[in-house]
């Protein structure tokens, strides 16, 4: 039943403007797959255009070997969550569920008892008989999520089903979402622009910013080897240093603004004096005798770990940052540091990425952009 | 592939029909007589000399400056009055404030030459209140007839419309904005003056466009009324009813006259209420103060006083109705003698009135949903000007409906005139565009992603429509399609002008009746309509659930 989605080179217009240059990406059967990014960067019009609510302008999308740009939405065999849930207000939850049963002319008898698993899989059996307005949000959503699921479509399509939820209900209807998803094991599109919910919930995730996908990953690897320093500072925070390439006979090093070197041995192909850029997370770093001098400009207690702003010299750093960051685990801490504390931190030569000057590729071996 | 061209279809389908009812029945019928005012009614050649007449004669241009100098009266009498009322009933604690309203509102939705029959009844020179009074007072009682009761009628017809809306408005106020103003050092009047007016002014201003055109339109009023006070629709239809050939061409150029006036207001309305417009909605509304002592009596009086003038027309009416008559005299007495008269002669009006009516709201109410849809979910150019023919009704007069039908429709090749379907067209016609407003009202509170879903269930576009797009939109159509039958079956201005001996609706049978003096069949058939409209009028608030109207 359920299929894979193979999207090439795929075009979004609207009238001049163009919203998606040329997009391609392959789906697996059975897949959890996530679109993220920030708002704006054309998602859920990927997303909308995988229903069919949203035209296609060039390429294909299909399913399996199915042409589908020209189907009608009603003919796709899709299920749809959407943000706002769309459950309709004058019909029971039951009979919300069994709307699109209906419309397949099952027979009474298997209708109710496909209607009857569901619920029970989503766990609203009890407010079955109820009208939708007298639900609670995260009610309402598995409702939309059983309806969606009940007809068994051949791909789920998700458009930030958790974004009117509190954060506490998020997470809980996040695991809800993926057991529901792992049992009936159905190809599912999911589009949110939180990234902690995009690592949390998916198979894979297209990391998209302006109507390009910047990198398609399992969740590890998106967030540890990003392909470009846009991935790097949207998903966690990087902080961005300017760097250069030293080669001295068989080993290669990093080497920061301020002289510190690293020796790398996970490069691939570069060149002696390269200008590169290094993204070092925030737990990347370690206190130590030897590494980078910085201040400490700011501290926030958050419990696990300890975090603070750094300042550096001004040379040392990528432009137009919004912050650098340090993350100071407190189960390894010798010692919590004051506002205006020097201090000397090591970044952790195994984890760091070093990208080309424009931030445009990884420099480490083997990183792949499409995973 | 095949059936989403089908599906396209079908609202392409409606587009089209949309453009075509309205094409054929306003455009076309309009254009007909802006033609008709440019013709030479000897030659049928090109001319101005309809519009020079009209300036050149006193007795023509006189009836403009007089419907414009009682229409503005009108208006802003009830502005006053209304708006008084609506502030009243919502900041201080009113007894009984639910009859009252029921009461307003009841006045409001009869028809209005209702009113001024009776207030002839009441205060006319053989008027109960007439006799009474100069035999007290011994001298002759100011006359009812001309601008003083086109006035006194019209303005207790229609402030119920700046209540409704002002009250309406005063509703939306958080209570959070008066007390803003309060910890600001503001009180008293100064608040009414400084926050309130503001808030309610554009509110005011529609409502009072509301009442203006309504008044400027009003035939029913002037005629029974007006006598040697000539106002523009009764010189029109007197014009144009009158058969010394080629007085229609004339009729014609005063009715263009009256579009045009009426167009220039609204447009000028809508510029002056849209550079500020804001919308309000309050989670805490202001609550209503008790007042004491004498302001509590003073205000108190003044409220039933107006509700009684208001519904006085009515009780007249009603009392009447039951009065025994021989022929068309009536005797000391009461009897069922005018009703008995009224089935046996004027049954059909009344069968008339009721299938017409149904006819019209049932074309309505589908029309006005599916139009209603295509203006605010698939918005294209066709769509977009159909969208703004939708206005057009707001702003012409029946009498000038009526006309433009009948110089459109007398000749080949459609020939309508004298038959029922001309007159459901003109219902239809003037009722359409606040359906379709309320429907598009309440297709924007349904979000289009409840369509979506339903159609990513396997729904078409079609089947989504009537399952759940329709469904959804029902309850708050019905009621508002109830308002609208109401306002049917009272229509009186196209319909005289449109009806011939076997259409004739109660409307347009009680305003026969009172010019041919047969005083207690009238009052028969008004009791019966008015009867019809309060019933109506409690259906609606069950079915709405509320007592709130907007129209």
């Amino acid at each position: 039943m359920s299929v894979a989605i193979h999207i090439e080179h795929v075009v979004k217009r609207y009238d001049q403007t163009t919203i998606i240059p040329d997009l391609s990406a392959d789906i697996q059967n059975g897949e959890f797959f996530t679109l993220l990014g920030p708002s704006g960067c054309g998602k859920t019009t990927l997303l909308r255009m995988i229903a069919g609510f949203n035209s296609i302008e060039g390429g294909q999308i299909k399913f399996d070997a199915l042409v589908i740009n020209d189907i009608p939405t009603h003919k796709r065999n899709i299920g749809m969550v959407f943000q706002n849930y769309a459950i309709f207000p004058h019909l029971t939850v039951r009979e919300n569920v069994e709307y699109g049963l209906k419309l397949r002319r099952l027979d009474k008898a298997a209708m109710r008892q496909k209607v009857d698993d569901i619920l029970r899989v989503v766990k609203i059996e009890e407010y079955q008989d109820r009208l939708p307005e007298r639900l609670s949000g995260g009610q309402q959503q598995r409702v939309a999520l059983a309806r969606a699921i009940v007809i068994h479509p051949s791909v789920l399509l998700m458009d930030e089903p958790l974004s009117n939820l509190d954060a506490k209900l998020r997470v809980e209807m996040r695991g809800a979402i993926r057991e529901v998803q792992n049992q009936v094991g159905i190809t599912t599109v999911y589009v949110t622009h939180d990234q902690e919910e995009a690592l949390a919930i998916s198979d894979r995730i297209a990391v998209m910013q302006a109507g390009v996908i910047h990198q398609i990953g399992k969740p590890h690897a998106i967030y540890t080897r990003p392909y470009n320093g846009f991935v790097s500072t949207f998903i966690g925070h990087s902080n961005l240093f300017r760097g250069r390439i030293k080669i001295a006979g068989s080993e290669k090093y990093v080497v920061f603004q301020d002289g510190y070197q690293v020796e790398m041995d996970n490069l691939g192909p570069v060149a002696d004096g390269q200008e590169v850029v290094v993204a070092v997370r925030p737990e990347e770093f370690s206190v130590q005798e030897t590494g980078l001098s910085c201040r400490i400009h700011s501290r926030v207690f958050l419990g696990k770990y300890v975090n603070y702003t750094l300042t550096f010299a001004p040379d040392m750093l990528v432009p137009n940052q919004p912050a650098i960051e340090f993350s100071q685990d407190l189960g390894h801490a010798e010692k919590i540091f004051e506002l205006g504390d020097s201090v000397t931190l090591r970044p952790n030569k195994a984890k760091i990425n070093v990208f080309t000057a424009d931030q445009s590729a990884n420099l480490i071996k083997d990183v792949k952009q499409y995973a | 592939m095949r059936k989403r061209l089908l599906n396209w279809d079908f609202w392409t389908l409606v587009t089209v029909l949309a453009a075509a009812v309205f094409g054929l029945f306003l455009i076309y019928p309009l254009f007909s007589l802006f033609a008709s005012s440019f013709q030479d009614p000897a030659t049928g050649s090109f001319t101005m000399k309809n519009f020079i007449r009209f300036v050149e004669r006193k007795y023509y241009y006189q009836s403009l400056i007089n419907s414009m100098w009682v229409t503005t009266c009108v208006t802003l009498l009830s502005i006053i009055i209304g708006t008084a009322l609506a502030y009243f009933m919502t900041a201080f604690k009113v007894k009984a404030k639910g009859s009252v309203e029921i009461l307003v509102i009841i006045s409001m939705l009869s028809p209005p030459f209702i009113g001024a029959y009776s207030w002839v009844l009441l205060g006319g020179r053989s008027g109960v209140l007439t006799r009474f009074l100069s035999d007290l007072f011994q001298t002759e009682w100011p006359s009812i007839y001309g601008f003083s009761g086109i006035l006194l009628v019209l303005t207790l017809k229609l402030y119920p419309f700046i209540y409704l809306y002002v009250a309406g408005a005063l509703k939306k106020i958080d209570a959070s904005l008066i007390e803003a103003a309060e910890s600001l050092g503001c009180s008293g009047l100064k608040k009414v003056a400084t926050v309130i007016m503001p808030l309610i002014m554009p509110t005011v201003f529609a409502g009072g466009l509301m009442v203006f055109m309504n008044a400027l339109a009003d035939f029913g009023t002037p005629m029974l009324i007006g006598e040697g006070f000539n106002v523009m629709p009764v010189m029109i239809y007197s014009e144009f009813i009158n058969e010394v050939g080629g007085q229609a061409n004339f009729a014609a150029a005063m009715a263009a006259m009256m579009v045009m006036i009426t167009s220039a207001i609204f447009l000028l309305q809508k510029y002056a209420v849209n550079k500020k417009s804001f919308t309000m909605s309050s989670l805490r509304p202001l609550q209503a103060k008790q007042l004491t002592g004498w302001k509590n009596i003073v205000m108190h009086a003044g409220i039933y006083l107006l509700v009684l003038v208001s519904v006085i027309p009515q009780l007249t009416v009603t009392y009447t109705s039951f009065l025994k008559t021989s022929g068309q005299i009536f005797v000391p007495g009461f009897s069922l003698n005018s009703y008995i008269t009224v089935f046996d002669n004027l049954a059909l009006a009344i069968t008339n009135t009721y299938a017409y009516s149904f006819i019209a709201i049932l074309a309505i109410v589908l029309l006005g949903m599916l139009v209603a849809y295509i203006t605010t979910r698939r918005r294209n150019w066709l769509t977009n000007i159909i969208d703004t023919l939708t206005m057009f009704p707001y702003i012409i007069p029946g009498s000038v409906l009526g006309i433009t039908l009948l110089l459109a429709f007398n000749d080949e090749p459609l020939i309508l005139s004298g038959t029922a379907t001309i007159i459901i067209v003109s219902l239809v016609i003037r009722r359409l565009p606040y359906t379709l407003r309320s429907s598009s009202a309440i297709l924007y509170q349904i979000s289009p992603s409840v369509e979506e879903a339903s159609i990513s269930l396997g729904a078409s576009p079609l089947k989504t429509f009537f399952k759940i797009t329709a469904v959804m939109m029902i309850p708050g159509v019905l009621s508002g399609a109830i308002l609208s039958w109401i306002t049917c079956i009272n229509e009186l201005s196209s319909s005289v002008i449109l009806y011939t001996g076997g259409t004739r609706t109660m409307a347009v049978a009680i305003y026969t009746e009172v010019i041919r003096a047969s005083y207690g069949t009238a009052a028969a058939l008004s009791t019966i309509l008015t009867l019809t409209t309060v019933l109506a009028l409690l259906l609606f608030f069950k079915v709405s659930g509320s007592k709130d109207i907007s129209l």
